[in-house]
């Protein structure tokens, strides 16, 4: 088990557990209720956690070598 | 009265089926060819048809649909997916290298191989293709929604559904996978600028604006109706959530599509770009959203009509018709997907078990001539009651989701000794829990009352799963020695075979 894998952790995290705490309407961002831009904001930060661990794991980078 | 909507939908609808049929020109279709277009196809057409899993009616009329309905609670649709791409990027590769090394072709080959057990595919088997019914029942729905708005009325939804039904046949029959690789491409075109058009145009033309949308929503409907609560509190969206994210490759065509990558870099790419594709369902929840004041006599039952009804509300028929065909298609291409998949399964995992002696001619010969019997249980199933397409997805994936725990642990390095007397009896016992709350109509909260109420509203999926897991550890345990002494004896065999000969 990799320690870059606990990343994999956060996105359940936003979701599940942030959403206690968004599930509001006000403020908006960029128009949208609150807990709409949560959400679409997690959909984007785990794309990005995603793309890290992608970049970190050497399992990617050996395979590249082959 | 206006028929110019329906001219442009039929036309399209020819269309699909001549893409089809242009697509088997010139090829005998044997069963490699009609299930999986032969492996033939390039990754950029794998990617599609993956990707276009995510367009189908459910997001188009459903998403919408929900958000007119329910408000806040049809955003459990953007995080689903989006978990399960996480899930994916473990969870993939390992399935893709047990599949390589045993030379497995379906999901049932691989319970089959995994456990040891040819009666463990045949379960699986049944269980994916009654899973699946729901959600065929809700592409057809979606396509009887369509024809039946799309003539203003003038034919009835039900005989819009047989209309549906006998399209999709008619197209799964004579084109298989190849037709629907093409339609999907066609589709997915579509879909993507109607849904983009549509969310921006909505709610600024009738609305001045996002925040003025949601602003004028919250005044007429209350704060509540944005946000997680009543009916569907947080309990319901973080099971649903979780549910769906579980199940999301349970399915026998999302699973076995994995099957097809060229390696396992791929599925941890995919992780990447994937949730990012998501993000087109905001703009099909803008169009719900500008549907509440916009049409807001739609009832409790019709709460999927939303888009079309917005729709033919603000634009001229042949726009209307256009829309209408881009909904056709999302119903069309993974209906018939999901017909093909079933009917093959069927005979090849179920019957063919049984009967091994089948030639390839023959699985094809049969499957085809089950492709109208699954259409028409799907059509008695939509026919009977009248809930959502979200509520019907649900169904499926209470069902489907309960194949997660034999298979995820069946992954993991020493597979925790669970084995197929503690999967089958995992899995009996969490579709049995899905069917028994499903036909009472009971949940956590009716059962049991005196549980917090803020996890009454738990969905019955997820009670279904935990039980599952329980049995199948318990199950597994209990049964340990019984497995140890059947391996003792097939190995004894082995060596006094190998004494005779």
């Amino acid at each position: 088990m990799k320690t870059i894998y606990l990343l994999g952790v956060l996105p359940f995290l936003g979701f599940f557990v942030g959403i206690f705490f968004a599930n509001r309407v006000e403020p908006y961002v960029f128009g949208l209720p609150f807990i709409m831009f949560w959400i679409a904001m997690w959909v984007v930060l785990t794309s990005v956690i995603m793309g890290i661990i992608y970049k970190l794991d050497p399992i990617n980078r050996e395979e590249d070598a082959e | 009265m206006n028929f110019v909507a329906l001219l442009v939908i039929f036309a399209f609808l020819a269309f699909a089926i001549y893409l089809g049929i242009r697509a088997r020109s010139g090829r005998d279709m044997d069963l490699e060819q009609w299930t999986t277009g032969g492996r033939g196809f390039g990754t950029l057409f794998v990617f599609l048809l993956m990707a276009g899993e995510i367009y189908t009616t459910f997001t188009f009329l459903g998403g919408s649909g929900w958000a007119y309905g329910n408000g806040g609670a049809a955003l459990y649709i953007l995080p689903y997916g989006t978990l399960a791409y996480v899930l994916s990027y473990w969870m993939l590769p390992a399935v893709w290298k047990y599949a390589k090394e045993h030379r497995c072709h379906s999901q049932s080959d691989f319970f089959v191989k995994k456990y040891n057990s040819p009666y463990l595919g045949v379960l699986t088997s049944l269980v994916a293709v009654i899973a699946m019914v729901p959600y065929l029942a809700l592409q057809l729905k979606g396509l009887g929604l369509i024809v039946s708005t799309m003539s203003y009325g003038l034919i009835p939804s039900t005989m819009a559904m047989v209309i549906g039904l006998v399209a999709v046949t008619v197209y799964v029959i004579i084109s298989g996978i190849h037709g629907s690789a093409w339609t999907a491409v066609v589709k997915d075109i579509m879909v993507l600028a109607v849904a983009v058009f549509l969310g921006l145009y909505l709610p600024f033309a009738l609305y001045g604006g996002f925040q003025p949308m949601f602003e004028q929503i919250t005044q007429e409907k209350g704060a509540e109706f944005l946000i997680f609560g009543g009916d569907y509190p947080i309990a319901w969206y973080i099971s649903s959530v979780l549910l769906s994210a579980l199940g999301f490759y349970m399915w026998p065509h999302t699973f076995g599509a994995s099957f097809t990558a060229q390696s396992t870099g791929v599925f941890r790419r995919n992780a990447i770009i994937m949730p990012l594709y998501q993000l087109i369902l905001l703009f099909v929840f803008f169009i719900g959203f500008a549907a509440v004041l916009a049409v807001p006599n739609l009832g409790e039952e019709e709460v999927d009509l939303a888009l079309l009804t917005v729709v033919r509300e603000t634009f001229s028929p042949w726009f209307v018709g256009l829309i209408g065909a881009a909904g056709l298609l999302t119903a069309l291409v993974p209906g018939s997907l999901l017909l093909m998949v079933s009917a093959t399964i069927l005979v090849k995992n179920v019957y063919g078990v049984f009967r091994p002696s089948m030639t390839e001619a023959q699985i094809v010969r049969y499957a085809k001539y089950l492709v109208p019997v699954v259409g028409l249980a799907a059509l008695s199933f939509t026919l009977a009651g009248g809930q959502s397409i979200v509520i019907l997805l649900l169904l499926g994936y209470s069902l489907v989701t309960q194949l997660f725990p034999a298979m995820l642990i069946s992954l993991l390095p020493n597979a925790m000794n669970v084995n197929k007397y503690g999967a089958t009896a995992g899995i009996l016992v969490g579709v049995a829990t899905v069917a028994y709350l499903t036909i009472t109509e009971n949940n956590l909260g009716t059962l049991f009352p005196w549980l917090p109420q803020g996890i009454h509203a738990v969905h019955i999926g997820i009670v279904g799963l935990i039980l599952n897991l329980i049995v199948l550890l318990i199950v597994s345990l209990a049964t340990r020695g019984f497995v140890e002494r059947e391996r003792v004896t097939t190995a004894e065999e082995r060596v006094r075979t190998r004494a005779t000969t």
